[in-house]
């Protein structure tokens, strides 16, 4: 039986995707549950609409609970000295990867694939067996015994042999079910992420956890699509240094910001490994956009310009608003590369900016 | 499908738990348990626990959500009760025997709470028909008038629908003697003849009441009384979305959409003044009777377990159920050995306090009195003792801005509570009035926000005024005390503005 829900669900589903109502698209929120599968955390997207309503703010984060504690302990029962020095890894929540397929549910109709050139010796695509389907021939190995049962319990009971009161179920050969599967092909190509960060005084906890969340959705958006994509991680502040992946979202550093330096280092990192006749390369550049000098910001326009746009296929240049400093940087870019095709740039405030930004740099299909 | 027809079994289940709950005291409305798989029961519990509610997004994403927190096992809806004559309870199927059990022995006790609660006493107990009835008209407006025009219009309402006053079912007024312009020509007598003065003997009321204090006072009154006849409302009101109903102009439609919308919110309102009551109560009764009466060898390592599940504690989160049932439990106890009073409450000693039992046995009946005419604030007020609190290891936490998280201040007595009863009062919802329906005398709509120690959040007040707006069709204007200072916002259909409350601007701006 249909439920009568499904209407409502449907239409809440269309309004989340922006196809009606776009009036309540200012009130999309980005939710998540948490919760635990196995030792990992894991957080599930769950999308929402947020009426206003008159309501209390923020002034008024105050509450009972109940439990052991000092006054001064901190609420959520974690280890209270974990400060920036601290020596235990912190817990990582994971999203799950069910939340990529509900992306491209709910992206996939607004966002377009990057424009991935067939390039290098590779195969263009690869293909993968995913056991998918049922069928009624197979080998044992592949047996599915809650299919294979089903099948057998209905055809008793269609044949009045099931007895409720002795349970008995003996599938014959026609019962049973195997698993199958299907080939998939997707698409493989030879490309590269490069991802740079501003990680110098100014970019706070809050800055850096927008870029993670950016960096994330680009990464998840782009694996999903496409085989074999390498990632490489540079952060700087006045000197640049490459870095894993790991390293790339939790590294706190103070200190100046001098952009060029790594826009040189991406360079060398292009240069001896990624030949842009064989590769497919992406460069994205996360910063609060304050530049120590006019002068690198010009260097930084005639680098894009001149060394990365040639080898590159885009340039994503992504803002983060911070407290400090005066965000110039992606002004400095708007006056020099404005006609540029391949550089592309968003300003992310909120979490809510987003899902609008990974638009800009995936809507046309770049 | 009714257990009846579909499970046999349960239905037996049923009809003796109610019979050990009607045993036991409890006194609830004819209950009728209905069978769903656990997508249907998704649904209902999307539809605030109704079958039917009219055609709206909202349900859709509560829906969405639910459905989510049960694939990957974070939650699962074991019961749902409804407010109604008859009480309508649901069940999931693929539930084991020992939790319908308990389910029908919660529900039992929620049934008793639903029935006898004075707080419940003006909801429709036909609500059921009327959400159905809802739906329909809701679903007609649609054929006519187009699904976006009349989602648009829901959405507007449902922004404002807690601004309505939830002890107002509550008020009954005197019957007017008289028209009322009688009345107010009385009262005016009154106040121009009698003298409000201090007593005095004749030959000192010159000296005492001199007659020009006397004759400037009574102007004063007289010039007030004369500005409220004008205003409306005379009175600033609460119940904002009934003064919108009266006032704004609104097409037929619409006034019907806002109408139903009202009178849900006013259903569901007092769910919400007595969450820790309710399922408190509903716990204290179904392991009450699940251990005494029902539970059979083979279902006690389940029910212990789903049991403990949901009394849990998590530390920063206070758990209704736990806190209800603990306190229920403590008043039985107290009432018991006969631990209120003044005799009590003047012990000398503490080992004299631990000790004290007088076998009164008074716990039953004190029990089901609370049940009956106590709300979540008063039952805090009253009942949560120092000892409870210690008991619990209850704490105050507050947001550290130096650490960002949230830490614990202290486990003083007197700050949890007013902590507790903060958070209960009003259900957490700011307190906001219609103070002029006329303002500036220009048909604005001017509202002001009662403040209680927190602000109001801007960013969701600009927004939530624009709506109010929308329905009364003129400009609106919320007055609110931010950072200190009382500022006024407006919003005039095409732009939001927000100043500071000046001695310029018309009254009441700086009356209120």
């Amino acid at each position: 039986m249909a439920l009568k829900i499904e209407k409502d669900h449907q239409r809440f589903r269309q309004i989340v995707k922006g196809k009606i109502r776009k009036d309540l698209r200012k009130f999309l929120t980005r939710g998540e549950l948490l919760g635990k599968e196995g030792e990992r955390m894991i957080s599930i997207p769950v999308r929402g609409i947020e009426l206003p309503h008159f309501r209390y703010g923020d002034n008024n984060d105050a509450g009972v609970g109940v439990g052991d504690g000092e006054s001064g302990d901190p609420v959520d029962g974690q280890d209270g000295n974990m400060g920036p020095g601290g020596t235990q890894e912190g817990q990582h929540i994971l999203e799950v990867e069910v939340s990529l397929d509900e992306l491209a549910d709910i992206l996939g109709d607004e966002l377009k694939l990057p424009r991935i050139k067939p390039k290098g010796q590779h195969s263009i695509t690869s293909e993968k067996d995913k056991y998918s389907g049922i069928r009624t021939t197979g080998p044992e190995s592949l047996r599915h015994f809650k299919r294979t049962f089903r099948a057998a319990l209905k055809r008793q009971i269609m044949a009045g042999l099931y007895d409720p009161d002795f349970p008995i179920v003996v599938p014959i050969r026609r019962d049973q079910r195997y698993r199958s599967w299907k080939t998939v092909k997707k698409p493989q190509s030879n490309a590269v992420i490069i991802y740079m960060m501003d990680v110098s005084g100014s970019m706070g906890d809050e800055q850096k956890e927008l870029v993670r969340l950016e960096a994330f959705w680009i990464d998840a958006w782009l694996r999903r699509n496409y085989e074999g994509i390498e990632s490489r991680y540079i952060v700087h502040d006045v000197r640049a240094g490459e870095v894993d992946r790991q390293t790339f979202f939790r590294i706190r550093e103070d200190g100046g910001t001098k952009i060029s330096s790594a826009f040189h280092l991406c360079k060398q990192v292009i240069e001896t490994n990624y030949d842009p006749n064989e590769w497919n390369i992406y460069i994205f550049h996360f910063s609060d956009g304050d530049n120590s000098s006019e002068s690198d910001s010009r260097e930084c326009c005639r680098m894009i310009k001149e060394v990365l746009l040639p080898k590159a296929n885009m340039f994503g240049y992504c803002q983060v608003a911070s407290a400090y400093g005066s965000g110039n940087f992606i002004n400095v870019i708007h006056e020099h590369l404005d006609k540029l095709d391949g550089v592309i740039t968003s300003r992310v405030n909120t979490k809510d900016d987003i899902y609008d930004s990974l638009k800009t740099f995936f809507g046309a299909g770049k | 499908m009714s257990i009846e027809t579909k499970r046999p079994d349960l239905a037996r289940y049923a009809k003796e738990i109610m019979e050990i709950a009607q045993n036991a005291g409890l006194d609830f409305f004819e209950t009728r348990f209905e069978m769903v798989d656990f997508d249907t029961m998704q649904q209902i519990a999307a539809y605030g626990g109704f079958p039917q509610r009219y055609p709206y997004w909202r349900f859709g994403m509560e829906y969405e959500k639910l459905r989510k927190q049960h694939v990957y096992g974070l939650g699962k809806i074991y019961e749902l009760v409804i407010n109604n004559d008859p009480c309508y309870a649901y069940l999931v199927a693929d539930n084991e025997l020992t939790d319908q059990k308990l389910v029908m022995a919660h529900v039992y006790a929620h049934c008793d709470f639903f029935k006898n609660n004075y707080w419940f006493s003006k909801t429709n107990r036909k609500m059921m028909d009327e959400m159905a009835n809802h739906a329909t008209r809701v679903r007609k407006h649609i054929d006519r008038y187009g699904h976006d025009t009349v989602e648009s219009f829901i959405d507007i309402c449902v922004t404002l629908d807690n601004l309505i006053d939830p002890h107002s079912p509550f008020m009954r007024r005197e019957k007017h003697i008289g028209g009322v312009e009688e009345q107010r020509a009385a009262a005016e007598r009154a106040a121009s003849q009698s003298s409000p003065g201090f007593q005095a003997k004749p030959y000192m009321e010159s000296w005492i009441n001199p007659p020009a204090v006397m004759r400037r006072q009574r102007e004063a009154e007289l010039k007030e009384r004369q500005e409220s006849k004008g205003r409306l409302p005379e009175q600033p009101l609460r119940d904002v979305l009934r003064f919108l109903l009266e006032h704004a102009p609104l097409e037929d439609w619409e006034s019907d959409v806002l109408a139903m919308i009202r009178e849900e919110a006013y259903y569901f309102a007092p769910q919400g003044q007595t969450k820790i009551m309710n399922e408190g109560w509903a716990t204290f009764w179904h392991s009450r009777l699940m251990t005494t009466k029902i539970l059979r060898d083979e279902d006690i390592i389940t029910y212990a377990d789903h049991h403990s599940g949901t009394v849990a504690m998590s530390p920063g989160r206070l758990n209704p159920y736990k806190v209800g049932v603990e306190l229920f439990r403590d008043i039985e106890d107290r009432w018991n050995r006969g631990r209120f009073g003044k005799e009590y409450e003047e012990c000398s000693t503490m080992s004299e306090m631990r000790k004290w039992n007088k076998d009164v046995g008074l716990g039953r009946e004190k029990i089901f009195e609370v049940r009956s005419i106590h709300n979540d604030v008063t039952f805090i007020d009253e009942f949560l003792t120092p000892e409870f609190v210690d008991r619990f290891k209850m704490y105050h936490y507050r947001y550290d801005p130096a650490t960002r998280r949230m830490v614990v201040v202290n486990r003083d007595f007197k700050k949890i509570k007013q902590q507790l009863l903060f958070m209960l009062t009003n259900h957490m919802q700011p307190y906001i009035y219609v103070v002029d329906g006329n303002y500036g005398n220009r048909g604005e709509l001017y509202l002001a926000h009662k403040h209680t120690g927190v602000d109001l959040d801007i960013k969701y007040a600009v927004e939530t005024l624009k709506n109010v707006q929308r329905i009364w069709r003129r400009p609106a204007h919320l007055q609110a005390m931010i950072n200190e200072e009382m500022v006024l916002f407006s919003f005039d259909g095409e732009q939001s503005q927000q100043q500071k409350i000046h001695e310029d601007l018309p009254k009441p701006a700086h009356s209120v």
